[in-house]
C-alpha cells in the first residue's frame, strides 16, 4: 500500500471532550491515562445537553447526550464557535435504547409509534439536535463503518479539514444496547470522545497529527483498564490517540480501520 | 471541484430492475407504486416495493448477511454490468484504490423487528439465527458489498436519513480529491420496514393515495426502496463521445427542526448554491432540477421557497418521487442515476402522479415527460435532522 502510505493527512487538535465510564471530562482522563490519578469504574454520567432549548432537551436520550457532553466539552476547549464548526458524528449503533423502544412497539398488538420515537431514530438524530442548538445551517455528516466507526469517523474529519481548510469537530459516540439486542450486539457501556482539528497550527493547540492508511497491527493502551474499554466499545479506539496525547511526547500509534487497514498516527505534541 | 465520471451506473427500485425499465418508465412519467401490501402491514397507504425480493434469497455463502436491505444490494449490484464494470476498475486501478460510500437510513432493521417476534417466552431472547452485524447494523450493506466487489480502499455508511446517499458522494470526492483514493463505488440502498411505514404514518406524513409531489391536493409521501450503485472515476470512460460527471456537491444543516424543514428552505437554498459553487456553475447554467418532492405539504413548499430563490420559476424541474416512492436513505443514488439518465437521453422527466400543479407553488413542475436540451442538471435531497445536499451533474463533450 506504499502509494497509499504517501497520502499524508494533517491536522492540529486544539480541543478533546471525553465521556465513559468512570471518566468524566478530558482532564480527568488525560491524568487516569498518565497514572496521575487511580481509574475507577463507573456509569457513564450524561448530562442533558444545556445547549438546547428545553422542548427539544426533553426529548433526547443518551446518544444525544453523550454527543453533546463530549462535543461541547472540546468545542470550549478549543474556543470553537460550535455555529461555525462542521461536525462529523460517527457511531456504531446509534441510539439503541430508542431502537428497543420501537422494536417492542412494532412487534406489540399496538403500532403506533410515539412521533418522537420516529424522529429520533434516525441514524443523525444528534446532528439534528446539535445544528438547532448552535443555531447554524454549516454542514455535518453521520457516518457509522461497525467497530471501524472511530477511525472511519477521523478519515472523513480529517479530508473535511485538508479540501476545505475549516475547523472540523469529530464526535465519536457509542451507548450500549439493552436486552435482548445488548446480547447480540455486547457494547459494555457508553463512551463518547470529540476531537477539535484545525488545518493550522494555533497557540492552543495540544498535538499535531500526521494521518496515513497503513496495514499493521492496531495499537493497545498501556492502562489496562482502559484497554478494555478500547476492546469492546467501537468510539473508544480513539483512547489509543488520547493516550499518544496525553504522554506529550513524539509517538506512531495504529488506529484498527477495516481490516486489514489501519490508521497510522504520527502524534507530535505541540505545547 | 474536478469533475468526477460515472463511468458506470445501475439502478434498481419498483420501477424495475436495472435501467432499461427505469428509463422506459421515466420516458412516460410511469409510476411504480402500489397499495402497501408489505407484511402484515395494516396501513391505508401506497409503497414502491421492489418486487421478488422475497423469492430471491443470497447465495448461500453470503448467508451471514441474508436480510431485504442486502437482497436489494445484491439485485441491484447485478444490474446493467456494474459488477463487471467495478471488477475491471478494481484490476486497473488496484483493490485499495479504490472506496466505498454508502447511503442508507434503515439498513436491515426490519430483520431486527421480525425478531422482535420471536423473541423467547421465558427470557425474551432474540431467536439464535440473527444476525446484528450482518443485517440491523447500519454498516452491514457497506460491509456486503465491500467483500462481494472486493474493494480494499477506505468505506463508510453516511447514514443522515434522506439525504445519505447524496452526502456519500461528498465523502467519495473529498477523498479521490485528495488523491487518498482514485476512484469510488458510491450508493444507497435502503428497503421497506415497519420502522418507517408505521413511523411516517405517526406523523400523518404517509398519502393514503398515490403520492403527488408538488400538486394542489398533495397528501403525503409514498415510502419506496431502491438500490442504485455509480461508480465515480477521475479519468473518462475510454469509448465515451460524451459523458456524465459530477460537477459539485453542496452541504448544509437548516438547524431548524427534527422533522420538519425550514419554512423559507433556507438550508435547501445554501446547498443548492454550494453545490453551483463547486461546479463552477451558474444558475442559467442548469436545465433541470430533479426536486426532493416528497409530496408532503410543508416539505414542496419550503423547496419550492428555495429553488425558485436559486433558479427562478422558469426552469423545468419534477420530482419523480411519484414513480418510485421515496426511497429514503437510497433517494440520493436513485435521482442521481435518474439526473444521468436524463443528461444522456436529453429527457426532462414529468413527475408522475402529479396533474395539476398546486398554483401556490409558482415554478416550472413538468407533469409530462418531454426532450429537452440540457447539459448540466441538479438533484436535490434533504432529510430529518435538517440535513441538506445537493449534486450537481453534467455531460461533458
Amino acid at each position: 500500500m506504499n502509494d497509499i502510505a504517501a497520502k499524508e493527512l494533517v491536522a492540529y487538535v486544539t480541543g478533546i471532550g471525553v465521556r465513559g465510564p468512570g471518566l468524566v471530562d478530558w482532564p480527568q482522563t488525560e491524568a487516569v491515562l498518565c497514572a496521575r490519578q487511580p481509574y475507577q469504574r463507573g456509569e457513564t454520567l450524561l448530562p442533558a445537553p444545556e445547549t438546547l432549548p428545553p422542548t427539544e432537551r426533553r426529548r433526547t436520550g443518551r446518544a444525544v447526550r453523550l454527543a453533546f457532553a463530549t462535543g461541547l466539552e472540546a468545542a470550549r476547549q478549543s474556543g470553537a464557535d460550535p455555529a461555525q464548526l462542521p461536525v462529523v458524528f460517527a457511531s456504531s449503533g446509534g441510539d439503541g435504547d430508542n431502537c428497543h423502544e420501537i422494536c417492542q412497539t412494532l412487534a406489540s398488538a399496538n403500532r403506533a409509534l410515539s412521533p418522537t420515537r420516529f424522529h429520533n431514530s434516525v441514524h443523525n438524530a444528534p446532528a439534528g439536535y446539535w445544528s438547532i442548538a448552535a443555531g447554524t445551517q454549516v454542514q455535518s455528516t453521520t457516518i457509522c463503518a461497525y467497530d471501524a466507526s472511530f477511525a472511519a469517523g477521523l478519515l472523513e474529519a480529517l479530508t473535511q479539514v485538508a479540501v476545505c481548510g475549516v475547523t472540523t469537530a469529530l464526535i465519536a459516540y457509542d451507548i450500549d444496547y439493552p436486552p435482548p439486542l445488548r446480547a447480540a450486539r455486547a457494547v459494555p457501556a457508553a463512551f463518547g470522545l470529540a476531537l477539535i482539528l484545525r488545518a493550522n497550527p494555533q497557540p492552543n493547540a495540544l498535538a499535531l497529527l500526521r494521518v496515513r492508511l497503513d496495514t499493521g497491527t492496531a495499537s493497545r493502551l498501556g492502562h489496562h483498564e482502559l484497554e478494555t474499554l478500547r476492546a469492546t466499545i467501537p468510539a473508544a479506539e480513539g483512547l489509543v490517540l488520547l493516550e499518544a496525547i496525553a504522554m506529550r511526547r513524539a509517538t506512531t500509534v495504529n488506529i484498527a480501520y477495516l481490516e486489514p487497514q489501519t490508521l497510522r498516527v504520527t502524534v507530535t505534541p505541540c505545547a | 471541484m474536478t469533475p468526477l465520471f460515472l463511468t458506470q451506473f445501475t439502478a434498481t427500485s419498483c420501477l424495475g430492475t436495472g435501467l432499461q425499465p427505469l428509463r422506459a418508465a421515466l420516458s412516460s412519467a410511469r409510476s411504480g407504486l402500489a397499495p402497501c401490501r408489505f407484511e402484515d402491514v395494516e396501513l391505508d397507504t401506497w409503497i414502491g416495493a421492489v418486487a421478488d425480493i422475497d423469492e430471491q434469497p443470497l447465495p448461500q455463502i453470503w448467508s451471514p448477511f441474508e436480510c431485504r436491505n442486502n437482497r436489494l444490494a445484491f439485485l441491484g449490484l447485478g444490474q446493467d454490468d456494474f459488477r463487471a464494470g467495478v471488477a475491471s476498475c478494481l484490476s486497473r486501478l488496484g483493490a485499495h484504490r479504490v472506496g466505498l460510500f454508502m447511503g442508507t437510513s434503515t439498513s436491515g432493521v426490519l430483520q431486527t423487528e421480525l425478531a422482535y417476534r420471536r423473541r423467547d417466552p421465558g427470557s425474551g431472547a432474540l431467536p439464535a439465527d440473527f444476525n446484528y452485524a450482518g443485517t440491523h447494523n447500519t454498516f452491514s450493506s457497506a460491509n456486503f458489498i465491500r467483500q462481494l466487489l472486493g474493494i480494499q480502499g477506505p468505506a463508510a455508511v453516511v447514514s443522515t436519513a434522506c439525504s445519505s446517499s447524496a452526502k456519500a458522494f461528498g465523502a467519495a470526492q473529498r477523498m479521490i480529491e485528495l488523491g487518498i483514493i482514485d476512484a469510488a463505488v458510491v450508493g444507497g440502498v435502503d428497503s421497506l420496514c415497519l420502522t418507517t411505514l408505521y413511523g411516517f404514518h405517526s406523523l400523518q406524513l404517509t398519502a393514503p393515495r398515490p403520492c403527488r409531489p408538488f400538486a394542489a391536493d398533495r397528501a403525503g409521501i409514498s415510502i419506496g426502496e431502491a438500490a442504485a450503485f455509480v461508480l465515480l472515476e477521475k479519468s473518462a470512460p475510454r469509448a465515451a463521445t460524451s459523458a456524465i460527471a459530477l460537477l459539485g456537491v453542496g452541504e448544509s444543516n437548516d438547524g431548524y427542526h427534527l422533522s420538519a424543514p425550514h419554512p423559507e428552505g433556507l438550508g435547501a437554498r445554501l446547498a443548492m448554491e454550494s453545490a453551483l459553487s463547486a461546479a463552477g456553475l451558474d444558475a442559467a447554467d442548469v436545465g433541470y432540477v430533479n426536486l426532493h418532492g416528497t409530496g408532503t405539504t410543508s416539505n414542496d413548499s419550503a423547496e419550492c421557497a428555495a429553488v425558485t430563490r436559486v433558479f427562478g420559476m422558469d426552469l423545468p424541474c419534477s420530482s419523480t418521487k411519484g414513480a418510485t416512492g421515496h426511497t429514503l436513505g437510497a433517494a440520493g443514488a436513485l435521482e442521481a442515476v435518474i439526473c444521468a439518465l436524463a443528461l444522456q437521453d436529453q429527457l426532462l422527466p414529468g413527475g408522475a402522479n402529479t396533474s395539476l400543479v398546486d398554483p401556490a407553488l409558482q415554478l416550472n413542475y413538468l407533469t409530462q415527460s418531454q426532450p429537452g436540451s440540457i447539459t448540466n442538471a441538479v438533484s436535490n435531497s434533504f432529510g430529518f435532522g435538517g440535513t441538506n445536499c445537493s449534486l450537481a451533474f453534467g455531460k461533458l463533450a
